[in-house]
């Protein structure tokens, strides 16, 4: 048995680059097990994005990055659905990074649905289109007395002739007029709203290479480019050829740094930073031989850049006014006239990324410029930016997306695809470009931290009427960092009458970037947890107390426009609330002693999102999530729904993790740099999550961040009516629950 | 000159016998399946088949497996439980990014190997060295019980 398998699997092998997978539908609404084939032949293409075979094979391109949201497989879904093709026949190929035939390419901000949701169901239209006009010429009768069913068009008398064998006339056809193409009803819909797996399913149980770092090119040739741990300090010094005198090491050179361009944004990445680079024909000995290197770096700069230092400035900030950011209404006056006032301090810390398979790129010059096989969430910024930085046309650059082991808004930076690059070019050969996992940390573009001093006024009535915020973010170059904009998106100013936003920032010298739902991660636990204090403050149920705010806008339920662009309808958000209390049995059940409920909404990326987690802590403190409840409302049909549980549950998953990250930093460098400091969820400590989609008649919205920013504050809420105790500060670790139970024992 | 039986099939590779089993795997023998993660035994992305346990292969001198066979996830399918396992992962649609799946998998196929009806306990305390960044834990623990035949209904938890 073992030789005929591992013969059939050494068959696999031979061809693994090529594999693609079909997927089927069981009707227990699981997603079947995907059927191990070869690519199909290449197609005749009907536009850019849809190629069909003779034989019916069905070739379609997934224009934006896969870093594990689903992109590759919901974008095909939604042309195959409008195409009218079987599911099984379609064969899911990367585009080209080409923005003049694919549009916008990028893994971001939710936003493959909103964005694509329409465009790639009239692709699918507009092919069908086509090919229902080739079958009119052919049998000499109306297009519109012709339908489509699973590859086939079909004629009147039901006769049915396969889109293989009316493609190459199709083909020949002019394009359709966009505004020609009916779209189907959601009730005919066959591929949409049925369970899919993802496409390279079949490739990852095998292992075929699939990931940047898997990247093979003839003559390849394997980097590290080691960098000062302060970002950006130049090279002092470094024993290169003690370096090159390592085994399986070929070249050592420095580079120096480009500085990022002054202004706009070309790209995301700052420029190079200066490094050295070691190159030869094994990674692990090219990484062993940094050590002999012993650079120095100029880097005394980072000395006042600790995360003590931030702290206390942040402190001494707080106590003074900051800059007016935005304003309703007339928090002081409102102020006083409050029946209660409430006050208090919360602080959340700078967090890594982590994407699994560290930062990696392989480059290789050719005559024309350079070819680049990425894992990057933005491809053609890292083309701008590489062709920018090395003083190249963009049309130099030729980027080949490659799947990304996570992207979590890390890889929307390009900074190691300007590394390959320089490295490739320098060697004037092909090389793929490594990180460590320590690079991995200690170059980061970390989710910056933030600090918020809150107050607020309470009614006699337990109405919130006055919200005063005063937070402290960080400037980098005397400009706001990437991540660290402090507006809020909806709530609760949407819901306060009265409400001031203060700023104040602090200067740093720390790569900062986005991470999974960025800004809300922090921004929702700063705020719905403190939402959560003034219930307690006014004596009522967080949930009836939230409720009870939301319900009192229903007069006038939609807010303008907010910075995200997108208006907040106060009412979607309320009935998620209602229903996850529902689901999460909230303020029935008796729980044990140390077993707490908590509960928080955010409105972000489009999504309207209640949580409930339920959360045990010990008598010494450590905590678990028991369990969480999740209701979303992200429009009219969960396009996918194995797709859509998926990232519901990991981005809840991820809330929980990043509950007990931090990263430090003292003299301007990362102290934590793997996992051995950095703790990452494991199995053991996953809790069962429980989603529901509340579907209402809205557009389709995106689902890789939006179920995030909830689950945090809920967590600290649990903990709070498990214990009485009221953290404020991320991590939460087990001593800050001991030392909020012991505050509020005095 | 080391020799190494991989997949079934006798290697010989010119590495220093500290190089770790992954680097060899990787880049010398040129299966790319075993992904990288820490280096230092703390993720599970590595993890592959030595003598028939799970070992972390980027924390694995090569000089140490000796004539001990080594499978990796390019040789799960000829293993008992592989196919089994592989099916589970497919039809549950397991793999979000998917970088760590191969580690995740080769761990599980230790354990149903060792413990073919395992508890949720010993779930939990075979996987808890196999990070998942994306976090589909509920979805590999749902995939192990159908690959061990004890829940068909693909429960997630």
């Amino acid at each position: 048995m073992q030789t005929r398998r591992q013969m059939l699997f050494t068959v696999g092998l031979s061809a693994a680059g090529a594999l693609l997978v079909g997927c089927n539908l069981l009707n227990d609404g699981k997603p079947a097990a995907p059927v191990r084939r070869k690519a199909p032949p290449a197609g005749t293409p009907l536009g850019d994005f849809v190629a069909i075979g003779r034989d019916g094979s069905v070739r379609l391109f997934a224009k934006n990055p896969e870093i594990g949201q689903g992109s590759k497989t919901l974008l095909p879904m939604l042309i195959a659905e409008e195409l009218d093709v079987a599911w099984d026949a379609v064969f899911v190929e990367f585009a080209a990074v080409d923005a003049k035939r694919f549009g916008p390419q990028f893994a971001g901000g939710s936003m493959m649905t909103p964005m694509n949701w329409e465009p790639m169901r009239q692709v699918g239209a507009a092919a069908r289109a086509l090919l229902v006009s080739a079958a009119a010429g052919r049998l000499k009768v109306e297009p519109s007395t012709l339908r489509t069913e699973a590859g086939h068009v079909i004629d009147a008398s039901g006769k049915k002739i396969p889109y293989g064998e009316l493609v190459a006339e199709a083909a020949k056809l002019p394009p359709p007029d966009v505004k020609s193409l009916t779209l189907k009803p959601k009730s005919a819909y066959r591929i949409l709203g049925k369970p899919k797996a993802g496409v390279d399913t079949d490739a990852i149980v095998h292992g075929d290479p699939l990931f940047g770092i898997d990247t093979e090119v003839e003559g390849l040739r394997y980097a590290v480019y080691v960098k000062a741990p302060v970002y950006g300090a130049p090279l002092v010094s470094a024993d290169l050829a003690a370096a090159k005198a390592m085994p399986g090491v070929e070249e050592v050179f420095a580079l120096e740094g480009v500085a990022p361009p002054k202004d706009g944004q070309i790209g995301l990445a700052p420029g190079l930073a200066p490094g050295v680079a070691i190159v030869g024909r094994n990674w692990w000995q090219v990484n062993r031989a940094r050590e002999a290197l012993n650079a120095k770096w100029a880097d005394g700069f980072g000395a006042q850049h600790d995360t003590g230092i931030y702290a206390a400035r942040a402190a001494e900030l707080l106590k003074g006014r900051g800059k007016p950011h935005e304003r309703i209404g007339n928090v002081d006056a409102a102020l006083g006239q409050a029946a209660r006032t409430v006050v208090a301090v919360y602080d959340a810390p700078f967090i890594p990324h982590l994407t699994l398979e560290p930062q990696n790129c392989t480059a290789r010059p050719t005559a024309k410029g350079l070819e680049i096989w990425a894992p990057t969430q933005f491809p053609q910024d890292g083309q701008a930016v590489v062709a920018q930085t090395l003083g190249l046309k963009p049309d130099q650059v030729t980027v080949h997306m490659r799947r990304c082991g996570g992207g979590f808004g890390r890889r929307i930076m390009n900074d190691y695809m300007v590394e390959a690059a320089a490295i490739a070019r320098h060697v004037k050969g092909p090389v793929k470009l490594l990180w460590s996992r320590e690079d991995d940390v200690a170059f980061d573009y970390f989710r910056p931290g933030n600090t918020h001093r809150l107050r607020a006024g309470i009614d006699a009535d337990g109405k919130v009427i006055a919200y005063d915020v005063h937070g402290v973010s960080y400037s980098r170059g005397g400009k706001l960092v990437d991540g660290g904009e402090l507006f809020l998106n909806a709530q609760p100013p949407f819901l306060v009458p009265n409400y001031r936003l203060e700023k104040s920032l602090i200067e740093t010298i720390v790569p900062t970037g986005w991470v999974r739902a960025p800004i809300s991660n922090t921004l929702s636990f700063v705020h719905e947890c403190f939402w959560d204090e003034l219930a307690a403050a006014a004596g009522k149920d967080p949930l009836a107390f939230r409720l009870e705010h939301m319900k009192a806008r229903f007069d006038s339920p939609v807010s303008k426009p907010g910075p995200e662009g997108a208006p907040f309808d106060v009412r979607r958000m309320a009935a998620v609330l209602e229903l996850v209390g529902k689901r999460s049995g909230w303020g029935a059940a008796k729980r044990p002693a140390g077993t707490g409920m908590g509960i928080a909404t955010y409105f972000s990326h489009l999504g309207y999102f209640a949580e409930v987690a339920q959360v045990k802590v010990a008598a010494d403190g450590a905590w678990r999530v028991e369990k969480v409840w999740v209701v979303g409302d992200c429009g009219s049909i969960i396009l996918n729904p194995s797709g859509a549980n998926a990232q519901v549950q990991g981005a809840v998953l991820d809330g929980i993790s990043q509950l007990r990250q931090e990263i430090r930093f003292e003299k301007g460098r990362a102290v934590q740099t793997n996992f051995d400091a950095v703790p990452m969820l494991r199995h053991s400590a996953a809790p069962e999550v429980d989603v529901h989609f509340h579907l209402t008649d809205h557009p389709p919205t995106g689902l890789g961040e939006p179920a995030l920013p909830p689950i945090i504050p809920a967590v600290v809420n649990a903990v709070y009516d498990a214990t009485g105790a009221r953290v404020r500060t991320l991590p939460l670790t087990a001593e800050r629950i001991q030392a909020a139970r012991t505050t509020r024992a005095a | 000159m080391v020799k190494l039986l991989v997949n079934g099939t006798l290697r010989e590779v010119d590495v220093p016998g500290e190089m770790p089993l992954l680097w060899v795997l990787r880049d010398e023998i040129g299966l790319k399946g075993t992904k990288f993660g820490c280096g230092i035994a703390q993720c599970g992305a590595c993890t592959v088949h030595v003598g028939g346990q799970p070992v972390r292969s980027c924390s694995t001198p090569v000089s140490s497996v000796g004539d001990k066979p080594v499978v990796t996830i390019e040789g799960l399918s000829a293993l008992e439980p592989g196919s089994a396992i592989q099916e589970a992962w497919a039809k549950l649609d397991v793999a979000q990014c998917g970088y760590c799946q191969a580690g995740q998998m080769m761990s599980a196929a230790g354990l149903l190997a060792a413990t073919p009806k395992p508890s949720d306990a010993e779930i939990l305390a075979a996987m808890d060295g196999n990070l998942c960044r994306c976090a589909t834990y509920p979805r590999i623990r749902a995939a192990i019980r159908l690959a061990a035949g004890l829940d068909s209904d693909g429960r997630e938890g």
